[in-house]
């Protein structure tokens, strides 16, 4: 018995094991990925938003992928309060003109951060938006500036098709 | 089991059991010794187990009208209310009885607390019920959102957000948890097929919870060990059958006059408009037996931090017994913890209490002492205690205390003593 020598009957166990072992895992992958979005939900991945009636100063929300995405039609104002902050007051530093490429159109996820309800417009100590939820207060450029969400609200990938359609997703 | 000498009287008993011990289990179950000096507090094991039956009993009848599906689970809940026979009743005794559940549940809990009912040999009851406890809390959450009114909707939304507090995989988790982008149909099927299996899985836990109970045997107020059977036990039936049987009348009563009187006082009355994933309500409170731990997620102002102190919060019971290192069991014989328990009492009220209010100002600060006090006494108060408290004298039997008319001898005589 205190023979220390690989038997043939190690080498089964392993074999067996080692076999065993990556069939269990072939079976319960299809068991977990069968969770994730299917085909059907995947499908609805882009829209296309009509925004000629939208006058500065007023948002548009459109659902894209069952969340509501803001567009924001800036004043001149509030393009000037978003670009005159300092990269250091932001709790996620994020340039203003790095999140609307096209000043006047600020499109973004209308998803608070922190666990996911949608601000109120034209709310908060900062102009922009307030999460009613758990406090928190994002500026003109939908970016946090005080309470528990951690990052600034999402910029989705969206095109302005012509001058009056914006394509999301 | 200490009757396995037990043989039926009937001859078709005998070869029944002698094929599968049922008789045997059912003798035991009757005779098993109780320690004669259990209070009303020991009550709320039966109790409790009333209310998971009513639970299965009115969610498979609801279940066999309710649709799950986004476009029609609102309507078919109301098609409950106003077309099915009786459809208003099991909804109400059903969403009424889970608050019933953990109304009991924790008075079940803070029972254990006062009279050390968690400590050796009872640990892993103890961390059986823990995992009970947080089983019922994932079926609470998801029965709430299954008729996908506002509340549920956005409670679904808040809550698995949570995950995303995860570093690196956390937003996949969320996205795999809702099957989509957001909450939707997905969500709201699997939400119903686990609502559906977790009181099955507590069905069985609970099982296991009474099988370790019943191999120690119940503590007892006086929290010493007792040796069974004896002059200190009685038999679970008829005394015990009977004790508990009336304390669930008493229950029963409290129950029904929430389902017949205030039917929806303990819900929001945000739920009984339909989900809309545009608007959410200004105000969003989960209901009222997870406000503690919600003040705790509130009160720290970083995200992930926030979900671990919540998560520390339920966590933290499970290690308990370890947590306490007094070697005496019953508070009665303690008089610092005793202090120390009633404070925690009041700390998670006034958790509960500041959960339900928006988190600012004067609440958010209260949310933040209360918490911070919250983990002191687990992690400080209880440890040192165990070193640091003078214990009263414990006495020898139960018989003992029963005859000196109070649990605590030395108490009755110092008051006899300042009597005279």
């Amino acid at each position: 018995m205190s023979e220390k020598k690989t038997k043939r009957r190690d080498f089964l166990f392993t074999a067996t094991t080692a076999v065993g072992a990556v069939g269990a895992a072939a079976v319960v992958w299809p068991m977990i990925d069968q969770m994730n979005p299917d085909a059907s939900v995947k499908a609805l991945a882009s829209t296309e938003v009509d925004v000629s009636a939208l006058t500065p100063g007023n948002t548009l929300t459109v659902l894209w992928r069952g969340k509501p995405v803001f567009i924001r039609r800036r004043t001149q104002d509030e393009i000037d309060e978003a670009r005159a902050v300092k990269m250091e007051d932001l709790i996620h530093p994020e340039k203003d003109e790095d999140r609307a490429k096209n000043p006047e159109w600020l499109v973004m996820l209308g998803v608070c951060t922190h666990l996911g309800c949608v601000p109120l417009n034209d709310k908060g100590d900062y102009n922009g938006w307030f999460c009613p939820c758990h406090g928190s207060h994002y500026d003109t450029s939908g970016r946090i500036r005080k309470g528990p969400a951690p990052w600034n609200m999402e910029v989705p990938k969206y095109e302005f098709v012509n001058a009056n359609t914006i394509k999301i997703g | 089991m200490s009757d396995h000498d037990y043989r039926p009287k009937s001859k078709v008993g005998q070869w029944f059991n002698d094929r599968l011990p049922l008789l045997t289990l059912a003798n035991h179950l009757t005779d098993y010794p109780t320690p004669k000096n259990l209070n009303y507090w020991w009550t709320f094991g039966g109790i409790l187990t009333f209310c998971l039956i009513t639970q299965i009993v009115t969610g498979l009848t609801l279940a066999m009208h309710y649709i799950a599906h986004a476009d029609m689970a609102f309507e078919s809940v109301e098609h409950i209310m106003r077309d099915v026979n009786y459809g208003w009743l099991i909804r109400y005794i059903h969403a009424n009885g889970a608050s019933m559940f953990f109304l009991a549940v924790y008075i079940h809990i803070f029972r254990s607390l006062f009279y050390g009912s968690y400590k050796s040999p009872r640990e892993i009851i103890w961390i059986l019920g823990i995992i009970i406890y947080l089983l019922m809390m994932a079926a609470a959450f998801m029965g709430y959102v299954l008729p996908w009114g506002q509340m549920s909707f956005w409670g679904a939304t808040v809550i698995t957000n949570l995950f995303s507090a995860i570093p690196l995989v956390g937003e996949g988790i969320v996205t795999w948890l809702w099957g989509g982008y957001s909450v939707d149909n997905p969500t709201l099927t699997r939400f119903f097929t686990l609502h559906y299996l977790i009181p099955f899985l507590i069905l069985g836990l609970v099982v296991l919870h009474i099988w370790a109970l019943h191999v120690p045997g119940n503590n007892n107020p006086v929290g010493i060990d007792i040796k069974k059977p004896s002059k200190d036990t009685v038999p679970f039936h008829p005394y015990i059958v009977i004790k508990d049987g009336f304390a669930l009348l008493m229950f029963m009563i409290v129950f029904a006059f929430f389902v017949f009187y205030a039917p929806n006082i303990l819900g929001h009355a945000d739920n009984y408009i339909e989900a809309n994933p545009m608007v959410t309500p200004a105000h969003i409170v989960p209901e009222w037996y997870l406000l503690p731990f919600y003040a705790i997620l509130r009160s720290v102002p970083d995200k992930l931090l926030g979900v671990v102190a919540m998560l520390s919060a339920i966590l933290i019971l499970a290690v308990l017994p370890w947590l306490d290192t007094s070697k005496i069991r019953s508070a009665v014989f303690r008089p610092l913890y005793k202090q120390f328990y009633w404070i925690l009492v009041a700390d998670v009220l006034i958790l509960g209490y500041v959960g339900a209010m928006p988190a600012e100002g004067l609440y958010l600060l209260i949310a933040r002492v209360a918490t911070a006090y919250y983990f002191l006494h687990f992690l400080v108060i209880l440890p040192v205690l165990g070193f640091k408290e003078k214990t009263l004298p414990v006495p020898l039997s139960i018989t003992e205390s029963v005859l000196g008319g109070s649990p605590n001898l030395a108490a009755v005589r110092n008051k006899e003593s300042k009597i005279e």
